[in-house]
Parts: structure tokens; sequence; C-alpha cells
């Protein structure tokens, strides 16, 4: 079993509080509060921050059924590089990950095949169909980590509000991708000054915050806990802000793409830009960065969608929704949060990916507490780089960032005490 | 073509570079300006006795109409025609893009032959620009989605110029369906680039509020423009798409938008009345007017041939030296 000890790093765990410069024990793949054995491996920490395994909760690795685009193993590899120790997938899979034996068949080639933790999500409705409620009870006991459509989002109000309510039974999350589809139509981007120049379908703000409202009063009837997945709009912070101010169950997530551009982008009509929901404008980026900084919203996640390069180059309106994620999103958010808006503390941020999703999952994960799993991630949040898309460890090519500079980024990824993934001179791996 | 080239060498000094047309919004003033010049000087080749000259002998031109269209394909044509360009039609159902082929390969498969100019027709906003990034071959819009139409813009102006004499300083209004008509938002482009005022009349759901943000007026009364406009431009109404989110029936568009023969004894005497057409008579405006004195409805057909003859010449032999 691994031993490793990582000396002289700065320890940064949100569950704990901690933040010192120490040596981090890890003995038979744990967190450990005595040294390893003598003869046990050693790394230096130092200059680096040792933060407990980061965890992607919203990600798209396409398996089973379009594995061209991605697998397990490739999702995870980029997972890895992108400083991540836990992931967990979403259910439009082909066929949807809508039962007992679609969630086994996930984990079962997981644990062959992933070099990191995957964990999955089941679907609320069969066949994301948004018309009858999935075998949740069931897909609990093969070992789902939260029901949702992402995707496509249950319109149904009775139909989300008995499945909401059925959750709670087993003490299990809702994830929910807000849309509604009467609003929004056919739209492909933001509806607003741009796409009133470039005359594509615009989807409203308002087709995400009437279901953010409506999750907001079905956490408030049913004490389920809710989370709206990468939230887009201004009016989505506010409405999460009085809800939780009120002490509702619901919570936001935030994706990098939606800071980090907007809607002008999509004057290039590169698909690259088309994402679900849209980019949108400065001051709905100016709302979710506040959002942010005041607690708001408390999870931060890629909603990494990896597709194919013939799929994405066509024509805007007919190319598919999304970009890949998991190799730049923490150094979007150093880049962004941290070092140009200062908006949230290094230990605030690590808690948003970390205690935040792990506490609404309920996964035994996110933390150095001695005895947990010993996922570890090595940050170095001032390492100035330059993401190259061609060099990703995804099967995907799908983003708008390739050639960017950043600020900060995971160096080396360890789960159970092994390291998966180290920062190379080539900038990928060693 | 004496009096072609001297309207050309009046932009000598500045050579005309584009490959592609893809939007009036990306022009230059005075790349706007030069294309209206030549225009004008190629007009005088359709009152020949041979309409033709040799500028693109030689030369293969595709009109790849992905959407259906009569007007704007024949007007490419003929274009094309005289300028001696050798022509090809594909339409959606002749084409590969039938049997699932991307626009991409189909475009390829286009350039393999040699094609020096694509005339593209298509339903979704982007496309030319999309084939413009990726092929060798001039890329012409000729109309994408809601987009630009800007050969449609291009012949409006042309023909405001013509009658007018000026565009800079007219009052122009725009009616009906604005959020999907590709030759509302090239018209705004145009005219505004040319310094006139573009006032935009039509029903809150076809004329949202979010056009103010690009320089125009919004108006909800076609009434309140009557008296003011220099030139009125009314927008085809798609019955054919049953629009009935947008406005609840056909009668109800009439009373408030409709250009009736009451409304039209209010506009000032030499007001344009314009049209991109197919009309639909008794609808967007009285059948008499459309027949009337100040109909310029006609004169935007035959424009629309200089027009485009001005752009396949100028595109196809961008960056080259002028002989």
């Amino acid at each position: 079993m691994s031993n490793l000890t990582i000396q002289g790093g700065k320890i940064i765990d949100p569950a704990t509080g901690r933040n010192e410069v120490a040596d981090l024990y890890v003995v038979d793949g744990k967190i450990s509060s005595a040294p390893p054995p003598e003869g046990a491996a050693a790394i230096s920490g130092e200059g680096l921050v040792v933060a407990p395994g980061l965890i992607d909760m919203h990600v798209h690795f396409r398996e089973p059924g379009q594995t061209h685009k991605e697998t397990i193993a490739t999702g995870s590899q980029a997972a890895a590089a992108g400083g991540f120790t836990s992931v967990v997938c979403m259910p439009n899979t082909s066929p949807p990950t809508d039962d007992p034996s679609g969630v086994a068949w996930i984990l079962d080639r997981a644990r062959q095949t992933a070099s990191i933790n995957v964990f999955t999500t089941g679907a609320i409705t069969r066949s994301l169909a948004g018309e009858e409620m999935a075998p949740i009870g069931s897909m609990v006991q093969s070992g789902i980590v939260a029901i949702t459509d992402d995707g496509h989002c249950v319109q149904n109000h009775e139909l989300m509000r008995r499945a909401v309510e059925y959750a709670r039974m087993f003490d299990l999350a809702v994830l929910d991708h807000c849309q509604d589809y009467y609003l929004v139509g056919n739209g492909v981007m933001h509806e607003g000054h741009w796409s009133t120049i470039l005359g594509l379908p615009g989807w409203p703000r308002a087709g995400e915050e009437l279901m953010v409202m409506r999750n907001i009063l079905l956490a408030e009837l049913c004490g389920t806990r809710i989370h709206c997945q990468h939230l887009s709009s201004a009016g989505s912070v506010r409405l999460l802000r009085n809800a939780r101010g009120r002490g509702v169950a619901i919570t936001g997530e935030l994706c990098p793409h939606h800071i980090a551009l907007t809607d002008k982008t999509i004057s290039s009509f590169d698909a690259n830009y088309k994402m679900n929901p849209p980019l949108r404008a400065e001051e709905d980026i100016d709302a979710l960065i506040e959002g942010v900084a005041e607690g708001t919203i408390t999870i931060l996640a890629s909603d990494h969608a990896p597709h194919a390069v013939f799929e994405k180059e066509v024509e805007f309106d007919q190319a598919p929704f999304g970009i890949v994620g998991l190799e730049t999103e923490l150094a979007i958010f150093l880049t962004i949060l941290l070092h140009r808006e200062k908006a949230i503390s290094l230990d605030q941020l690590i808690a948003m990916y970390t205690v935040n999703p792990a506490h609404l999952l309920r996964l035994r994960k996110g933390t150095l507490r001695p005895g947990a799993d010993a996922d570890i991630t090595l940050i170095d949040p001032n390492l100035e780089w330059v993401y190259r898309k061609e060099k990703s460890l995804s099967r995907s090519r799908n983003t708008p960032f390739d050639g960017k500079e950043f600020k900060g980024r995971a160096v080396r990824t360890i789960v159970a005490g092994k390291t998966v993934w180290e920062l190379g001179a080539d900038g990928v791996r060693a | 073509m004496k009096s072609s080239s001297s309207a050309l060498e009046k932009n000598q000094t500045r050579n005309w570079t584009r490959k592609d047309l893809i939007s009036i919004r990306e022009l230059e003033i005075w790349e706007l300006e030069h294309i209206l010049d030549s225009a004008a000087a190629f007009k005088t080749v359709g009152s020949r006795d041979i309409k033709k000259v040799p500028a693109l002998r030689g030369k293969t031109l595709v009109n790849f109409f992905v959407e259906p269209s009569t007007r704007t394909r024949t007007s490419f044509e003929l274009a094309a025609f005289r300028l001696s360009a050798d022509v090809v039609n594909i339409s959606a159902s002749t084409s590969s893009l039938r049997k699932g082929e991307t626009l991409k390969d189909t475009a390829l498969n286009l350039q393999a032959l040699h094609t020096d100019i694509i005339v593209l027709r298509h339903s979704s906003a982007g496309a030319p620009k999309f084939l413009s990034e990726r092929l060798e071959s001039s890329v012409i819009n000729a109309g994408d989605g809601a987009h630009e139409h800007p050969t449609q813009a291009l012949l409006d102006v042309f023909t405001i110029r013509e009658r007018m004499g000026r565009v800079s300083g007219l009052n122009v209004a725009i009616v009906g369906d604005i959020l999907f008509s590709r030759v509302a938002r090239s018209n705004i482009w145009a005219l505004k680039k040319l310094g006139a005022h573009v006032t935009l009349v039509g029903p809150s759901t076809l004329v949202p509020r979010s056009f103010e943000s690009i320089g125009v007026n919004v108006v909800r009364r076609l009434d309140d423009v009557l008296e003011t406009a220099d030139v009125i431009n009314l927008l085809r109404i798609q019955i054919e798409r049953q629009r009935k989110e947008y406005f609840p029936s056909l009668n109800e568009y009439i009373r408030f938008f409709g250009l009736t023969k009451d409304r039209a004894e209010k506009l000032k005497p030499g007001c344009l009345i314009m049209h991109p057409g197919p009309i639909n008579r008794g609808v967007e405006l009285d059948s008499d007017l459309a027949d009337g004195a100040r109909s310029v409805i006609l004169d935007q057909v035959t424009n629309g041939l200089a027009v485009r003859m001005a752009v396949l010449y100028l595109c196809s032999t961008a960056g080259r030296k002028i002989r």
C-alpha cells in the first residue's frame, strides 16, 4: 500500500479549517497524523499548496455510447491533468443512465479503466424524457450519488415535485439543468444585443430563471437538497441569494466559461463558443462573480462536454452544445476569481471544489482529515502557463481556450496516495 | 466599358481586397460606396443590345442555394451571365447535403472542381462566414438565416441613391417582421453607414427593443412615421410560417401596420415605397400602391442585377490589378 510524505507544502483543508505549512503524511493510502514507516517515498511540496483532491461534480464522459467523443479512461486522464481526483458523471450517455444495470456498468468500467474516482448520477426520468420517474431507489443501491436529467430539464412541475420528494427518502440531492423549453425554444445563444445583430435565435435569461425559481419552491416544499447546475444569469444569482437567505436547501454551480467569455464571441460563428446555457453579457459575469464572493454560489464545476471536431465544425445553429473543460477550469477560476477579481481566497476556492460538493453529494471525499482517502492535489497558484489543446489528454478538442494564458494550475494529482498525473517539462506529464 | 472603368478608377487608390461578401456590418463606408459606384457603371450593360461584358470570362460560379429562392438565385445567375462567367446551380434537394454530407465537405468538393465563386443561400446564420474561412473561392452571402442579406441591402440603397440623389440625412422607415429578417439587418447597417436615420416600425413581438442598442429608433405606430419618412421599406410578412405567436391575425396586422391608401395620403409626395418581394398585395401595402408612381419595387429588382454584377466582379478579382 502506498505510503508518502509531502514535505513543506502549504496545507489548505477547508473542511477542517487547516491552513499551515507542514508535512502531510500518507499511510496505506489514507491521510495519517503520524509519519509513514522508514523508507516511504517523499516529495517536496515547497512553494506549493497541498489541497484535498479536487472534485468536479459535473462531467460528461460519454461512455457508454459515444466513445468517439470521450471514454471513462480518457476523461479520467484529462481530469487528473486538471487536478481532479474525483468526478461525477452526468447520465446523458447512450443509452441514458436510467437503471441500476447502467449504473453498475459505468462504475465497473471506471474500476477497470479510470485512474481517479469516478462517481455517477442517475436520471430523474426514464430515457431523460421527462415523463415518468426512473428507478431512483434501485439506482441508489447500485451507487449513484445524485439524480439529474442534465442536458434535459423536467418540464412537468408535478413530476419534478414527486421526484424531489422521492429523492429525500434516500437523502439524495437533485441536480437540475434549469431550462424552460417554451421560453428557450430553439435558442442557441444569449438573447440580447449580439443575438439581435447576428440573427441567431435567442435563449433568454428568463428561460433559466423560471426553473431556478421552480426549484427554490420545490426545495422549500419538500425539504430536499436541489442543486442548480451551471448558472449563467444575473437573475438566477438574485433568486438564489434570496432563497438561501431564507434557509432554503438550494445550491448553485458556476462553470468557468460563464465568467471568462461573453456572447460577443459568437460573432465569430465558432461553435466552440456554443454551450447550454449560453455565454451571456458582462453584467451577468459581474453578478456571477459577486455571487461567488458573497457565498451565494458555492460549487465550481466544468460541465466538461466533449464533442468531436467534425461534429462542432458545422453551421452554428446545428452544432451540439458544450465544450471540454477539465484541464482549464481550475486555471480559469484561479486567474479570474483569485488573481484578477480577488473575489475569494484560495481557501474558499478550494472549498468550492472539495468540501462543498462532497457535502452536497454526501461523498466521503474532499478533506485531508486523518483517516480520509489520500486524494491530494498539489497546486501552484502562481504558475504562468499557456493552454495548448493539442496536448490535451481528453479525446476531444472542443475548447475556446486554446492558446490562452493562465496563472495557476495543478502540478500533481494523487489518488489514494499514488501519483496519477504530474506536470512534466512538456506541460503535460512526467 | 468606358463609363464603368472611369467609375472604378475613382477608388484605384484604395484597392478592393475582400474575396468574400459576408455582411454589410463589416464593410468600411468606402467599400460600400465603391460597390455602389461600380454597380452604377455595370447598370449600363443591361441597357445595351449585347448585354454582356467579358469581365469574368473563364470563371466558374456556383449558385449554392440550400434554402429555396427564385428571385435572388435568378438575379445572381443573370449577373454572372452578363459578366460572361459559367454558372452551375445547386439546390438543397440536388446536393449531397440530403445524403448527410456536411456543408464543409460539400463546399470542399465544389472547390476541388476549381470553382471561383460560391454564392450561398442558407437557413443558418453564419454559414457563409463559416465557408469563407475554409475556402479559397470567393463566397458571396445570398442570405443566411436572419443574419444578413448584403446584396439586397446594396440594391436598396442603390435604388434610394439613384432616386433621391443621396442617402445621407434621409428618414428611412423599415416596417414589419424585423426580428426574423436578414433584409432588415443588412439594410440597417447600410443605411446607417451612409448617414440615413433609420426607424423600425412593427409589433413589439417582431421589433424587440433590443434593436435600439444598435442605434436605430423603434416605434409602434406606422402613423408616427408617415409624415416624416423619405423612404418606407415594407418587409414581407411571412404568412407561410404562420407566426401566430407573434401577432394574432393578418387582419390585425394590416389594421396597425399595413400601408393602406388612407395612410399613404399622409406620406410626403416624393416618398419612395420599397419592398424586397415577393409582396403580399393587400397585406404589407395596398395593391394599387404597389403599382403606383411612388413604388420603386421593380427598380429594386433591376438594380439587384447591377449590384450583384459589381459584387461578383470585385470579390472575384480581389487584390488583383484591375485591367
